[in-house]
């Protein structure tokens, strides 16, 4: 069992209080995953030419200041560390990909949590209103986000493991269930140049997506792909920069509820998860059929 | 002060309780915002055991908690007014369970007797190893509506999803709209009543005959689900080939 949510805002209210929602949702959920918690929040796009990296450390005495003066010495700029916790967003004077190469480089010691113009991943051990406190959830604004609460069945309680994954650049991946044929696909991907940094099963779905996008795939294709190559039981949510899609397995033993107003769109493993919501007595609600790719995007919304 | 209020504190208000009668007759209103779910769940039980009680329930702000009027064993009537999460009406005898709204999984899962009657949509294992009573959902039910029933008789106004009727044992699925994917697989003596179309058939489920008797009993059976627009003559019944009652090493292929 794991508790996922997404928020999608219509309005510019929803994206002033994205962060309280998020964090309100969540805390709903904290009884499907009380391992650990994490979200994806997309805001603030870092300016063209730059990027956004969100980054992790075990260590607690982590000196982000000189980290951010290594990476405005390596691209230029003045990069200021925004520290939430464990993790530190940074806005690097470079594309991307150049840039999370770098740090994988010159600090093997920290993760890279996402890359990209707008999304921030953070996630961590611990119960999920304790993970809402630690990062500030409130605190955030934001087009859109996805959170997860994990109860860990394939792997270990680490903050590797928890969820979101990032699957490329905006791009992430939250999971309810368990896949049984993980090991063989992790080793087919790794062949293909794909890199894991844990044994669990839902970042190699993170892996074959960012696999099958790399080679050309849309979203919508890469997640029909799923359907033939995953073995075992999932409700995916992936988040982009424009939006999310939802996916359930064809046997669809995992939950999944999506409500619409004039103001949001929410994805929730439960009901009660959406019920916070302001307007939710009022929203459009159905449970996605199994197999099918529902997808959001702010230009079509 | 009318059986209800004063003693059992943080419920809300009492709607002109009438004192002293065998039962009371306007609506206890249990408001889950303030009331812990337990509370209500444990009044709820108690009141089989209690004379007089209130006969009358309504539940206000479910926000999709879990296991909502469960457990129920006495003739009360509890109307719900929202959304509900798991398996509410669980194990349901005797009451009548209202949901003004949408009902989470396993939706009146073994029920014994009574009624159970969601507006909206019920997710998957609606009516799950039903003993008896009659459940009616408005909407649509989601995969797995009325596995391995031993009895229930569930109506549903919409589609049902895949799998529905999985190993039914005994008692009556009627559905107005479509089925899905593998309906009756590995049926026994169920009988289901399908309107609209089904993607397809399980192991073991063939389509039978809709005789008198069988336009008699969906009549009837829609009838007590209030959904008398429906014309008998509109449905086709399903039910066992019975090639897999006993395992035959021929059919090896088939389970």
């Amino acid at each position: 069992m794991c508790g996922i949510v997404g928020l999608f805002s219509k309005a510019p209210e929803i994206e002033d209080s994205l962060g309280e929602h998020l964090a309100a949702m969540l805390t709903q959920m904290s009884d499907r995953g009380p391992d650990s918690a994490g979200v994806a929040v997309y805001r603030d796009p870092a300016p063209p030419g730059s990027s956004k990296l969100t980054l992790f450390s075990a260590d607690p005495l982590q000196d982000w200041d000189a980290l951010a003066h290594e990476l405005g010495q390596a691209f230029g700029g003045s990069p200021e560390p925004s520290v939430r916790s464990s993790h530190a967003v940074l806005v690097v004077e470079e594309e991307a990909e150049d840039a999370e190469a770098w740090v994988r480089g010159a600090h093997p010691e920290l993760r890279v949590m996402s890359a990209g113009q707008t999304i921030e991943i953070y996630k961590e051990t611990g119960r999920p209103q304790e993970f809402v406190r630690q990062f500030a959830l409130a605190d955030f604004r934001g087009t859109h986000a996805l959170g997860h609460t994990r109860m860990a069945t394939e792997s270990r309680v680490t903050t590797e493991g928890s969820h979101p994954f990032s699957t490329g650049l905006d791009l992430c991946l939250v999971h309810n269930g368990s896949l049984s044929n993980h090991n063989r696909l992790r080793e087919r991907l790794r062949r293909e140049g794909i890199d894991f940094q844990t044994e669990n099963d839902t970042e190699v779905a993170a892996g074959y997506l960012a696999w099958r996008l790399r080679e050309g795939a849309s979203l919508e294709e890469a997640l029909e792909g799923c359907l033939e190559e995953l073995d075992g039981f999932y409700t995916f949510l992936v988040g982009t920069a424009d939006g999310f899609a939802v996916l359930r397995d064809p046997i669809a033993c995992k939950p999944a509820v999506i409500a619409e107003t004039d103001d949001w769109v929410a994805m929730a493993s439960e009901w009660r998860a959406i019920s916070v919501l302001p307007g939710a007595a009022e929203a459009r609600e159905w449970e996605p059929a199994p197999g099918v790719v529902y997808a959001w995007e702010r230009a079509k919304v | 002060m009318g059986a209800g209020s004063g003693r059992r504190l943080r419920v809300g208000a009492s709607e002109g309780l009438t004192v002293g009668a065998a039962e009371t007759t306007a609506a206890e209103v249990v408001d889950l915002a303030v009331t812990p779910l337990r509370e209500l769940n444990q009044r709820l039980h108690d009141v089989a055991r209690e004379r007089p009680h209130p006969r009358r329930w309504r539940v206000v702000n479910p926000n999709g908690a879990h296991a909502v009027a469960c457990g129920l064993d006495a003739e009360v009537d509890v109307e719900i007014e929202g959304h509900v999460g798991y398996y509410c009406a669980g194990m349901n005898k005797m009451a009548t369970v209202r949901v003004r709204g949408n009902a989470g999984t396993g939706l009146a899962e073994n029920m014994m007797s009574g009624t159970v009657v969601v507006d909206g949509n019920a997710s998957q294992s609606a009516g799950a190893t039903g003993r008896g009573g009659l459940l009616v959902v408005h909407g649509d039910a989601a995969a797995r509506c009325g596995i391995s029933m031993k009895g229930v008789d569930i109506v549903v106004k919409g589609s049902v999803g895949h799998l529905s009727g999985f190993m039914a044992q005994a008692g009556r699925l009627v559905v107005c709209g479509d089925a899905g994917e593998a309906l009756g697989d590995s049926i026994y003596e169920a009988r289901l009543y399908v309107r609209g179309d089904v993607a397809t058939l399980g192991a073991d489920c063939v389509e039978k005959p809709l005789r008198d008797e069988h336009r008699a009993e969906l009549r009837e059976l829609l009838g007590r689900a209030a959904l008398d627009g429906f014309d008998p003559a509109e449905f086709r019944r399903y039910g066992s080939a019975r090639t897999l009652y006993n395992f035959k090493v021929d059919n090896a292929g088939a389970y």
